[in-house]
């Protein structure tokens, strides 16, 4: 089996993001930038089950300008065992991904695809989804195990109501949840090594997609303030309040 | 599992402004030098900060063309003011009157950490390997007492010490030299420093701690290129310190905030000061209506040639700020930083190529500008232990008509955790409440710098005596780390009638000043798991 | 054109936030037909019918779609689609799955989770986990939408009789086989998608103390939250951490005991609906963002509100 991960360079979930004035978007010049954290995740799962002696290979491709390889090295240096870039840049939307996407899978013909549920950054949650229905194949979305049997996988889903199995042929689409495994360390031997794992350079512009936009952002703003309410003078007082004015219990 | 381990020509610890150019001189001067760079921070520039006015002199010699390579030095400075500020007024001093040192019309505003990032770049493209996230956590010695090399920090250890799931173990980097190059108060250099006596017959080393917000401010009062320095209030005239305002590009100012280490009263807080510092009505017009954007603070060296160790032992080499390179009166440690670093590349290149002595460090550094420069300003730090005024006068008279040439050298005589005076003696500092809109508190401060530490791993601030906080230094200094710390990490909490210690650890955004100013040296830092810590972007 | 509105139900009832979808449909266009696609849903379409912003039910209906597969389903809407300029489902974990496979097929460039609705093409939408707020405008034809649904209101639920119309279903889709859906039989909801979210800080003074603080969550049925000061003095486990570095929860109801509410973890909870602060310091950064404020001591206060609670007829699960 053959393992196909999608991996996103976003800014580092530490960092406290800024708007710019002028509303033009989120300042990211100088600012730390990481691999979005569910795609560490899907790495992960990819590499362990590689390690089962039930997949072969294990390749991370990524979407982005130039420096977004820096994601897929991180992904060598778990265990991925090669990588692709598709550079590409300017905003990217999760349609026009799944499309560039798509152009690898029919290449490289991977059983398996896994990425992260959703991206910190623009918070889409669409990119696995949008492949999977492009391919016409199966999708489970937002794993939380995963279970590898002959050419089909049974997936738990993380929904509202609860956990939801499912079993889903090969080739699937997956994506996954934080809780669906911790992510290891990249050691500094491994990050050596990794250097010499090759990376395939790809140009967006030559996979015949038409990577322009379809959704105009129009302004980027902080959230509102919020505004202090008022004193009570009893608890009492509260529990009316939230009762009453509130309507919260 | 056993430590894997790897042998390179030079390993370089810290990608600072030394590091890097140490790094960059080496593959200059033979590109066949296998070098690696370790550094601590998650990325190169994410634990530098810095005021930052440039002298190019350095870089001139070490990419003459930095200019055509976009190099982040563009804000060339305009124009300089400096303001004695009284409660609330200032008086502007003449700038003809300062010193030579002080004056910065050839230099430019920039941010260190991307002139940092902009140094990695060109270092990587001449060849040298750049491990961020790595911290250099043990030194490695050969059985003759040489420096082998360093290990990094293991990573995946619980806060109790035990192996957790994720367990990786560090890595042995071995190098024929070690270059250590971590900054002011490095904990490898510390100890490197004792355990090879390096320090004998010098001066303690001072310190001093910086603080530095960035501003986005009212266009109407930017002045692109404008470099403004203060001293004088908030503090008296026995503490040592004073500001920083620079205007950068983009509406933006770099607003700082120095204050010696040797500072007597253990009410004093540092961090209060800077922010009281900030309502001065001078202060105040320029960044009313703005906002800030950025804040971090860092442990700088002020000790000078008297405080300087040596810098060179078998199989290592101390370089810029862990040795202590900085020019106080010129509030620059940059170029010099640098230089001290490309000198140390000439040694190493002559110690590998021709068998030479690594002694030869000091003849090089001796016979170099940086040298003369520090020399030169050797007497104005110890002058101001008289206080500001007397300070200024002499300096005036040091710096200005004998240039640094007096025929005497002035002894720094205390380290500055020796400094404090008990806590009952001293007047308490009554500090006005954040407003929240000039003025913050310190969570609210750490909140901008990204910092974290993965929890559950080890607390890296160790103490030697943990009942020593709450035994002894409560009582004596009103444990005045709970003020030192610009970051929170100390704090003593009344639980049911007992005092507590608490040691934020993950707040830490490594600055050192715990490690300098603790009164007994109850306080050593060592390195967190890698990738910890601030995540500064333009400082 | 009108609005299609995918209704998310259980086959007997509608799920709630379909109420709150519907009202966001209605914002975009008037003409909002609701679809439903179950297994012998009779129930659910008549819940549907009876909504009065709902001016048509369209059914479908067969045994393939008793388990809400995306797969299955979004066939079904691509081919109903044809007359419509939106498509709008509520964003939770049935509409974030389902939706994109709408969009992609119908090569639209789906907009996410918006919080409220400019114009019939301009939409606000959190990014960075709501430390912004982009509007954005979207240049397709026709545009697939979810719905952030604690950002709109449930509508009325009844007094409304919308026809409901039988329309044909799509071949089944067989490489995706349900297997089970396990209801979390937890006593307390999950602290990311839990109503009601009571937090204890560091004034919580021991470990223990959260005793008080379960007694009014048990009441409450909410779940149990914590600041990183109450998690870092082993108060509490980190899987209760709110803010920064914890979890970003947006309840309807977030009650703050003990938490002094310093940024970091306003961060994690500022965009709750309802905020209550309990402390005794009146200067607080807390109070700040709180709606109801209580000076107090909250070993006085806490008995005290499950006294007032326990005298309540009814509490809201």
């Amino acid at each position: 089996m053959k393992i196909l991960v999608a991996v996103k360079r976003v800014i580092d979930y530490n960092v406290q993001i800024r708007v710019k004035e002028d509303g033009s978007g989120v300042v990211t010049d100088n600012v730390k930038m990481s691999t979005n954290p569910p795609d560490d995740n899907a790495v992960e799962e990819a590499v362990k089950i590689k390690e089962s002696g039930k997949a072969t290979e294990v390749i991370a491709v990524t979407i982005g300008e130039e420096k977004a390889q820096e994601t897929v090295r991180k992904a060598l240096a778990v265990g991925a065992d090669r990588g692709i870039h598709v550079k590409a840049d300017g905003i990217l939307e999760p349609l026009t991904v799944s499309k560039l996407l798509q152009k690898v899978v029919d290449k490289e013909k991977p059983d398996l695809v896994l990425m992260g549920k959703q991206a910190i950054d623009d918070d889409c949650n669409q990119t696995g989804q949008m492949l999977s229905a492009l391919l016409n194949w199966p999708q489970a979305t937002f794993a939380s195990k995963i279970d590898v049997k002959d050419k089909k996988l049974e997936v738990v889903r993380e929904v509202d109501e609860g956990l939801e199995t499912i079993e889903i042929n090969l080739p699937a689409v997956v994506t996954c949840d934080l809780r669906l495994n911790e992510p290891r360390y990249a050691s500094l031997p491994n990050i050596m090594k990794a250097k010499k794992k090759t990376i395939d350079l790809l140009n967006a512009s030559d996979l015949g997609v038409d990577v322009s936009p379809r959704i105009q952002q129009i302004k980027v703003e902080e959230p509102p303030k919020r505004k202090a309410g008022i004193k009570v003078a009893s608890v009492a007082e509260l529990v009316q309040k939230l009762k009453n004015e509130a309507k919260v219990i | 599992m056993s430590r894997e381990s790897m042998e390179y020509d030079v390993v370089i610890v810290g990608g600072g402004p030394s590091g890097l150019s140490t790094a960059i001189k080496l593959k200059q001067l033979d590109p066949n030098l296998n070098v690696c760079l370790l550094e601590k921070a998650s990325e190169i520039g994410a634990h530098i900060l810095s005021g930052n006015v440039f002298e190019t002199r350095a870089l001139d010699e070490l990419l003459p063309n930095w200019k055509d390579l976009n190099a982040p030095v563009k804000t060339k400075v305009s124009k300089e003011k400096f303001l004695f500020l009284g409660k609330t007024k200032s008086l502007s001093w003449p700038t003809w009157l300062l010193p030579a040192v002080q004056q910065n019309h050839k230099n430019y505003i920039i941010s260190l950490a991307n002139l940092c990032r902009w140094l990695a770049e060109q270092a990587e493209a001449l060849g040298v390997e750049i491990f961020p996230g790595f911290p250099a956590s043990e030194i490695l010695y050969n059985e003759d007492g040489s420096v082998k090399g360093v290990a990094t920090q293991d990573m995946g250890i619980d806060k109790d010490g035990n192996k957790k799931d994720s367990f990786e173990p560090g890595m042995e980097l071995l190098g024929k030299v070690t270059v250590f190059a971590e900054g002011c108060r490095g904990h490898l250099g510390k100890q490197l420093i004792k355990n090879f006596n390096l320090n004998k017959d010098k001066n303690p080393q001072q310190y001093g701690i910086g603080f530095k917000e960035i501003w986005e401010i009212n266009e109407k009062n930017h002045e692109e290129g404008l470099v403004m320095h203060t001293a004088g209030w908030p503090l008296d005239n026995n503490t040592y310190g004073g500001s920083f305002m620079y205007h950068a590009e983009n509406k933006q100012v770099f607003l700082g905030y120095v204050i010696g280490l040797d500072y007597k009263n253990p009410h004093l807080s540092p961090f209060d000061e800077f922010q009281r510092f900030k309502t001065h009505p001078a202060i105040k017009k320029i960044i009313e209506g703005g906002k800030r954007i950025s804040y971090g603070a860092r442990a700088l060296i002020e000790g000078g040639i008297q405080s300087l160790p040596k810098m060179y032992m078998p199989g290592a080499l101390l370089v810029g700020c862990d040795a202590g390179t900085l020019n106080m009166p010129k509030i620059k440690g940059s170029h010099t930083a640098m230089k001290s670093g490309m000198i140390a590349a000439e040694t190493i290149v002559d110690h590998i190529k021709d068998n030479k002595n690594l002694s030869i460090y000091e003849e090089k550094f001796k016979n170099s500008w940086v040298y003369e420069e520090l020399f030169r300003a050797r007497n104005v730090k110890p002058s101001f232990s008289w206080g500001l005024i007397l300070g200024i006068i002499f300096t005036g008279i040091d710096q200005i008509l004998f240039k640094g040439k007096l025929p005497f050298t002035l002894k720094h005589k205390h380290a500055d955790h020796e400094t404090l005076k008990d806590a009952k003696d001293m007047p308490r500092i009554e500090y006005p409440k954040p407003d929240n809109v000039i003025t913050f508190d310190k969570t609210s401060s750490v909140y901008l710098t990204g910092t974290n530490h993965t929890d559950n791993q080890p607390v890296h601030l160790k103490l030697k005596d943990p009942e020593l906080p709450i035994n002894y230094t409560l009582e004596k200094f009103d444990e005045p780390a709970q003020r030192y710390c610009p970051a929170g990490v100390y704090e003593v909490q009344n639980e049911n009638g007992q005092n507590k210690f608490v040691i934020n650890s993950q707040n830490c955004i490594h600055c050192k000043t715990c490690d300098i100013k603790e009164p007994s040296q109850n306080i050593t830092w060592v390195t967190p798991e890698g990738g910890g810590g601030p995540k500064y972007g333009n400082m | 054109m009108s609005v299609l509105l995918i209704a998310e139900h259980n086959n007997k009832e509608l799920r709630p936030f379909t109420l709150n979808a519907v009202t966001a449909a209605a914002q975009i266009d008037q003409d909002v037909h609701a679809l439903i696609i179950g297994n012998n849903s009779e129930e659910a379409q008549k819940a549907l019918a009876a909504l009065p912003l709902v001016k048509k039910v369209i059914s479908v209906e067969a045994a393939h779609y008793e388990n809400f597969t995306a797969e299955n389903f979004a066939p079904v809407v691509i081919k109903l689609s044809e007359n419509y300029s939106h498509i709008v489902s509520s964003a939770n974990t049935f509409g974030k799955n389902l939706m994109p496979r709408i969009a992609a097929i119908l090569d639209t460039s789906q907009i996410s989770d918006i919080t409220k609705v400019i114009s019939s093409d301009t939409f606000v939408r959190p990014i960075y986990a709501g430390n912004a707020f982009a509007t954005v405008k979207s240049n397709d034809s026709k545009k697939c939408i979810t719905i952030r649904p604690t950002s709109f209101e449930a509508c009325e639920s009844s007094g409304g009789s919308a026809p409901i119309e039988k329309a044909e279903g799509v071949e089944e889709f067989v490489q995706t086989k349900f297997i089970k859906r396990e209801e979390v039989k937890s006593d307390r909801p999950e602290l990311g998608t839990a109503r009601i979210v009571v937090s204890g800080g560091r004034g919580m003074q021991s470990g223990e103390n959260f005793k008080l603080i379960t007694d009014v969550a048990d009441k409450l049925g909410a779940a149990i939250g914590a600041s990183r000061a109450a998690v870092d003095a082993g108060y509490i486990t980190n899987d209760h951490q709110v803010g920064q570095t914890g979890k970003v929860v947006v309840p309807d109801l977030y009650i703050a005991v003990g938490i002094s509410g310093a940024i970091q973890h306003l961060a994690g909870m500022k965009e709750s609906k309802v905020i209550v602060a309990i402390n005794k310091d009146g200067e607080a950064p807390i109070f700040s963002v709180a709606d109801y404020g209580l000076e107090a001591d909250l070993f006085e206060a806490l008995p005290q509100l499950l006294a007032e609670l326990n005298k309540l007829n009814t509490i809201q699960k």
